[in-house]
């Protein structure tokens, strides 16, 4: 079956991110100096735990931003027709839970759905039970079976994960200086095998209200939450760095004008002035549907904006950093003398000055990381967040919400999207402080006197 | 001082003028009343004459910036800009999409949003300074250790979980307080205490560790030792001393938020059903009601900018070396 590849604009950023950072790394990996710090980072097991756990939802994220069309089988004059519906590399690998929709809610692991139906049995009669589920544990023939099902099918994956996790461990011996990375990633790969073999045949977190898999939704909202949490950095880092370097070294009207500018932005209330912003991307979509010939293009360029809009509603903090540090360093000595050789700004600027400042970047973006993935389900509860057609933690819990007052509850949909976002998240604050400790020299002395 | 005063709110004015540019802006430019019109009455199938009544309705049938029609005064003040943003200065929000003065739902809706934030700000700050004066005097402990794993972990927990488990543990399985809702007087009381409570645990994590920082770092200085030399116990060194001193810093971070309280919190009213600010300019941006969302940017940053002079009066009260000129 031929495919087209279909290119949304986040994944583009996303590659050119992806991009950017193994130049970074390729640039830091040839010099000592700038390796020291990752040094001190990687000694911290805590770090390195996290960065594994970080690192496998960069994946999922990474295979979700490799977006395909397929051809439909009928042709329009000669010329292929590709399907409207736009997939990703993850969607085919994980395809079973994709397609194995059910009719609506049902608990982990269940065999029947949620609700009631009539339905005709063998005799004719109408009776009114829990119906099958047509994929969920449908090779058994009673309930009582599943359990020793379900402990046989985990066990086995687990063992074949751990088996996999083992030669893992084996082959990259060479790095394995710390038995908790070892551990960590055995755990992992026990887990994404007991998790394989078992969704293979169950819902193991259940489905939603249109019988979509919760674990492929919580999977996919890695995605989102990703893309909300870096590509914002796009907009940020460009603009706090002109702002604040040029408000720290030329002082005068330039840091009166910026600062104006600053403070404006600062003194809005930022969900206030994310909202308005938003509320008006909205209209420009909503008024011009004919920019986008996908219902999953209009959502992507909606997630586009809306980074954009995080983005300029969020860089003062870090341009305020900026601009104080590039205040105090412009009298250093080193820069008076490069002043007096008739180095030009620019060259100062960005030769002696960025270099120096390079930390409290460093140390912002990988703070502001989680506290975005955190705002994105709650923008997305306002009404200002993501796309509704967008699969999101956000989206997510604002639909699971509604059904808290149902009895018996269903709560399977919000416990795996909170549950999702607390490792995220979790293992983000983690690296960020590891990070922050390796970076911040203020923090290493404080530390040392106390 | 008064002099002082006085030039920090003559400064205030220019950064009113750029919010009130900058919303204008967003509003008016980016999409013309035309669009609006054309969003709120559906996309499709809009008769030009619709446009043009609901652009009347509200008043956004004059021209932006400059009316050439009219003669004298008039050629500025009968126009969009005039009429819709720079009247905000004498806070006169007009209508809202519902035909209620934008004013007058202000102040009715500040009590209910005060009787949530103001004892939730307040508790709030005596439970996250004590939690993290315990932490700085077990410091480099197990206990300590502890302390800040809750806090990172507590910090990494989503604000949403919290109203949500809250509501679903004492409201619906213990049946302590009724879900949402509001009444006045007495009563208010079992409506607002467990919005309180989960304001103030959704925020330990972070603000706690803050604290926490702030503390660390006087208790590396002279004074500290000083006060150990002559003997005072740690406990008074820490809850006296290092409190006292650490108030610049703490004082930064708080007195600001302080005329915020008014605006309320978005998340906690909505899902609380709590008829306050946060839950009118929620509804707003559901209902695409412009108007309150631009009074309510403007309100937000005219509060936010009191909040910065109170913090340099503040500074005064509790160092006195710090004067204003």
């Amino acid at each position: 079956m031929s495919f087209m590849i279909e290119m949304l604009w986040s994944d583009r950023l996303v590659f050119l991110l992806l991009a950017a950072g193994i130049a970074a790394t390729w640039y830091v990996r040839k010099r000592e100096h700038l390796l020291l710090p990752w040094r001190r980072v990687a000694q911290s097991s805590v770090a390195l735990v996290s960065l594994l756990v970080l690192t496998l939802f960069v994946v999922v994220g990474l295979l979700d931003s490799m977006h395909y069309r397929t051809a439909l089988p009928e042709q329009s004059k000669g010329v292929a027709v590709y399907s409207p519906e736009v997939l990703s590399v993850f969607d085919k690998l994980v395809e079973p839970l994709r397609m194995y929709k059910e009719k609506t809610y049902s608990a982990p692991f269940a065999l029947t759905l949620y609700a009631k139906e009539s339905m005709s049995d063998a005799a004719g009669n109408i009776v009114r039970d829990y119906p099958r589920l047509q994929y969920g544990g449908a090779h058994l023939n009673d309930v009582s079976e599943r359990d020793a099902d379900v402990a046989k099918r985990a066990l086995i994956g687990a063992l074949a994960g751990l088996l996999a996790g083992g030669l893992l461990v084996w082959l990259a011996r060479r790095w394995m200086s710390q038995r908790a990375v070892s551990v960590t990633i055995l755990a992992m790969t026990t887990l994404i095998g007991a998790i394989a073999s078992l969704a293979a045949e169950y819902h193991v977190l259940g489905t939603d209200k249109v019988g979509q898999d919760v674990l492929y939704l919580s999977l996919k909202s890695i995605r989102t939450g990703l893309i909300i949490g870096t590509v914002t950095t796009l907009v940020t880092l460009p603009l706090a760095l002109f702002f604040g370097l040029a408000a720290g070294y030329f002082r005068g009207w330039v840091d009166d004008v910026i600062q104006y500018i600053y403070t404006v932005l600062s003194s809005i209330p930022s969900v206030l002035l994310i909202a308005a912003a938003v509320l008006m991307m909205q209209v420009t979509i909503d008024t011009h549907p004919e920019w986008f010939d996908t219902t999953a293009s209009r959502a992507d360029l909606r997630l586009v904006f809306l980074c954009l809009i995080l983005g300029v509603t969020s860089w003062t903090g870090l341009c305020r950093l900026l601009r104080g540090e590039t205040l105090k360093l412009r009298e250093m000595e080193y820069i008076q003398a490069a002043q007096s050789f008739g180095v030009s700004s620019m060259r100062i600027l960005s030769r002696h000055i960025l270099p120096n400042v390079m930390h409290i970047v460093l140390i912002a973006l990988v703070m502001d990381f989680s506290a975005l993935v955190l705002a994105e389900a709650v923008l997305s509860y306002v009404g200002v967040g993501v796309d509704p057609s967008m699969i999101s933690f956000g989206t997510m819990i604002n639909a699971a919400r509604l059904e808290m007052a149902r009895e018996p509850m269903v709560w399977w949909a919000l416990v795996s999207a909170f549950g999702f976002m607390l490792v995220l998240v979790l293992a983000a604050n983690l690296f960020a402080d590891a990070v922050r400790d390796a970076f911040d020299p203020r923090l290493n002395r404080t530390e040392a006197d106390s | 001082m008064i002099e002082y005063l006085i030039r920090r709110i003559l400064y205030a004015v220019p950064i009113l003028i750029g919010v009130n540019l900058l919303t204008f802006a967003l509003f008016f430019v980016v999409n013309t009343p035309d669009d609006m019109a054309r969003m709120q009455l559906g996309i499709k199938r809009v008769t030009p004459e619709a446009i043009d009544k609901w652009k009347q309705q509200r008043g956004y049938d004059k021209p932006m910036l400059i009316n050439s029609e009219a003669g004298g005064a008039s050629t500025f003040t009968d126009t969009i800009f005039w009429g819709k943003s720079a009247s905000m200065f004498v806070f006169d929000f007009g209508y809202s999409d519902d035909d209620r003065s934008i004013s007058h739902e202000i102040s009715t809706r500040m009590g209910p949003s005060l009787a949530i934030a103001l004892p939730t700000f307040l508790v709030g700050l005596v439970v996250y300074v004590s939690f993290a004066l315990l932490m700085t005097l077990f410091r480099a402990t197990a206990l300590d250790m502890a302390g800040v794993a809750l806090c990172v972990l507590l910090m990494s927990i989503s604000g949403l979980f919290y109203i949500i488990g809250g509501q679903f543990l004492v409201s619906k399985l213990w049946h302590l307080v009724p879900i949402s809702g509001y009444a006045g007087g007495a009563e208010s009381f079992k409506f607002v205490v467990l919005p309180i409570v989960i304001g103030v645990v959704g925020g330990i994590g972070s603000s706690s560790r803050w604290y926490r920082t702030i503390f660390l770092e006087e208790i590396g200085k002279d004074y500290v030792r000083t006060a150990r030399a002559k003997g005072l116990s740690e406990l008074r060194v820490l809850f006296t001393h290092v409190l006292k001193n650490a108030m610049i810093p703490i004082l930064t971070g708080v007195v600001v938020v302080i005329p915020l309280l008014f605006m309320g919190s978005l998340l906690t009213e909505s899902f609380f059903g709590i008829p306050g600010l946060g839950s009118y300019t929620i509804d707003a941006i559901n209902a695409q009601d412009f108007g309150v969302v631009r009074a309510m940017v403007f309100l937000g940053s005219v509060l936010y900018i009191a909040g910065l002079i109170f913090t340099d009066i503040s500074y005064t009260i509790v160092d006195p070396r710090v004067r204003l000129t």
